[in-house]
């Protein structure tokens, strides 16, 4: 066993009373204030999120393009300078190795990777190096912060503005990215608008040195906004309310990413890459299982592992992620189920505690941001 | 922390409160903390008879389902329905609004062995 890691913003998360859980092999903050309140500021106004614990691993030299369109099932090649896109580092069979957003620099690319998963996706970049890609895992190198909600932009705007090379919203359209020197330092940082909540916001990397600086400073910043520091625990039901796919979860190693409805992603055109044939038969068969979201019509709650049946009682699926969540404030939960259960409208059932709940299949995503 | 002098509790954080033949059970203050924001809580049927240590209730938070275990055995002579609408009561008044069931205890020696409010502090400062 590997010792427990702290991200260096831990003392800064202990000073704002925060309630620490075991996450991936590192100490995280899992709420402060807590996870409701926490939840609402992010849809509401702005919250702030550690997420040091995701992984960089970066990738360069002259066949970096044609190594990651080689790994991943998106089109690498329409990423021009300045831009993320997100996709799947894919299996043989069509499942996800892990998901990633891939960044792209003049020279180089970075791949963020989620925390659990970054020795596993390292060896596997290696061991699938192809085209004399250089690899290099530098997680260990930057912190992350996620600034989320429709006021973020105010207070990152307000702390890069009279930075050098200053930041005008106009320049950030949705999964773009700048490397801006973060004013009161002297270190770049990479601020991209990206997230993981179904808000506008930001996601800024930063070496470790100035993590707490920067902690401070959007602390500071965003008090006249109501800004918070939230925990995993509200990003949690961020996410699961915008229905994005976390690792170990919805998505794993075997499933096809398409029963995820990841099909946006899958760009079969592009070229050979490692899955594509999966992905292809995947397309044109269909997927035996389907990803659906569901309301829990009775009371209670559906958690991950939870048995879904039909009404005959066959065994049809499992739940996927599930709670009550505070924005919808009903009891919901995503779940793999057969094809022919996964229409909208299909009442089922989910098993919790030897009890059968009624639930009922409802149209994705469970929220969605007014533009 | 609210830790009320006239209530019994348990090693597990549950509080009693012992009125003639019946007594009322909870979650403690400390335990509601450690749970963070209840959004469902499953009680058992009125008329149920469980023995100490049994499942009593299941308290749900946003994150995760923890059980409360019987700490008496006897038989459920009461439950709190607000709890069904507004579980967070859990949260703001575990000692009064959020109280979860009434039971008849089976023996008054099982009474005895609960811990006192003095213990109980103990036990969390630990």
């Amino acid at each position: 066993m590997s010792e427990i890691r702290r991200t260096p913003l831990f003392k800064a998360h202990e000073t704002l009373g925060a309630k620490f859980v075991p996450f991936a092999g590192w100490e995280m903050p899992v709420l402060y204030s807590g996870v409701i309140e926490e939840h609402h500021a992010v849809r509401n106004g702005v919250g702030i999120f550690d997420v040091s614990h995701m992984g960089e691993i970066f990738v360069s030299g002259d066949g970096a393009l044609q190594y990651l369109q080689s790994i991943t099932c998106n089109d690498v090649s329409k990423l021009v300078p300045g831009r993320a896109q997100y996709s799947v580092l894919m299996t043989p069979v069509g499942g996800a190795v892990d998901d990633i957003i891939i960044y792209r620099f003049e020279n180089e690319y970075l791949v963020c990777v989620n925390a659990a998963n970054i020795e596993k996706d390292y060896h596997w970049m290696v061991s699938h190096r192809a085209f004399d890609a250089k690899i290099e895992n530098r997680s260990s190198e930057f912190s992350q912060i996620a600034v989320q909600g429709p006021l973020a932009w105010k207070v990152v705007e307000q702390i890069y503005g009279e930075g050098e090379g200053s930041c005008s919203l106009e320049r950030f359209p949705m999964f773009s990215f700048q490397e801006l020197g973060l004013p009161g330092t002297g270190v770049q940082t990479i601020v991209a608008r990206t997230g993981y909540t179904g808000e506008d916001g930001f996601e800024i990397f930063i070496p470790n040195s100035d993590a707490v600086f920067l902690w401070d400073t959007l602390l500071e910043v965003g008090a006249e906004y109501g800004l918070k520091p939230c925990g995993l625990g509200a990003r949690d039901t961020l996410r699961l309310e915008a229905c994005l796919p976390l690792y170990g979860h919805e998505l794993n190693d075997d499933l096809n990413i398409l029963s995820a409805n990841l099909g946006w992603v899958v760009k079969l055109d592009k070229g050979e890459f490692i899955g594509r044939e999966a992905l292809r038969s995947a397309k044109s068969d269909g997927t035996p299982w389907k990803l659906i979201g569901v309301e829990v019509v009775d009371a209670g709650i559906i958690r991950e592992g939870v048995r879904i049946f039909d009404d005959g009682g066959n065994d049809i699926g499992w739940v996927t992620s599930g709670t009550k969540t505070p924005t919808v404030n009903k009891s919901i939960g995503l779940c793999y189920v057969t094809a022919k259960n996964a229409e909208v409208g299909c009442s089922l059932w989910a098993e919790v505690r030897g009890r059968k709940l009624r639930v009922e299949v409802v149209k994705t995503p469970f929220y969605k941001r007014a533009k | 922390m609210d830790i009320p002098k006239e209530l019994k509790y348990t090693k597990d954080h549950e509080w009693l409160k012992v009125a003639g033949d019946k007594v009322l059970v909870g979650i403690t203050d400390f335990a509601q903390e450690q749970l963070g924001d209840v959004v469902y809580a499953e009680l058992p049927e009125v008329g149920k008879v469980v023995k100490k240590g049994d499942t009593l209730a299941v308290v749900e938070s946003v994150k995760a389902a923890s059980d409360v275990y019987s700490p008496i055995s006897g038989k459920v002579t009461k439950r709190n329905d607000n709890l069904a609408e507004t579980p967070e009561l859990l949260n703001a008044s575990p000692y009064e609004k959020g109280w979860m069931v009434e039971i008849q205890p089976d023996s008054a020696a099982e009474l005895e062995a609960l811990l006192t409010h003095q213990q109980y502090i103990q036990l969390i400062q630990h």
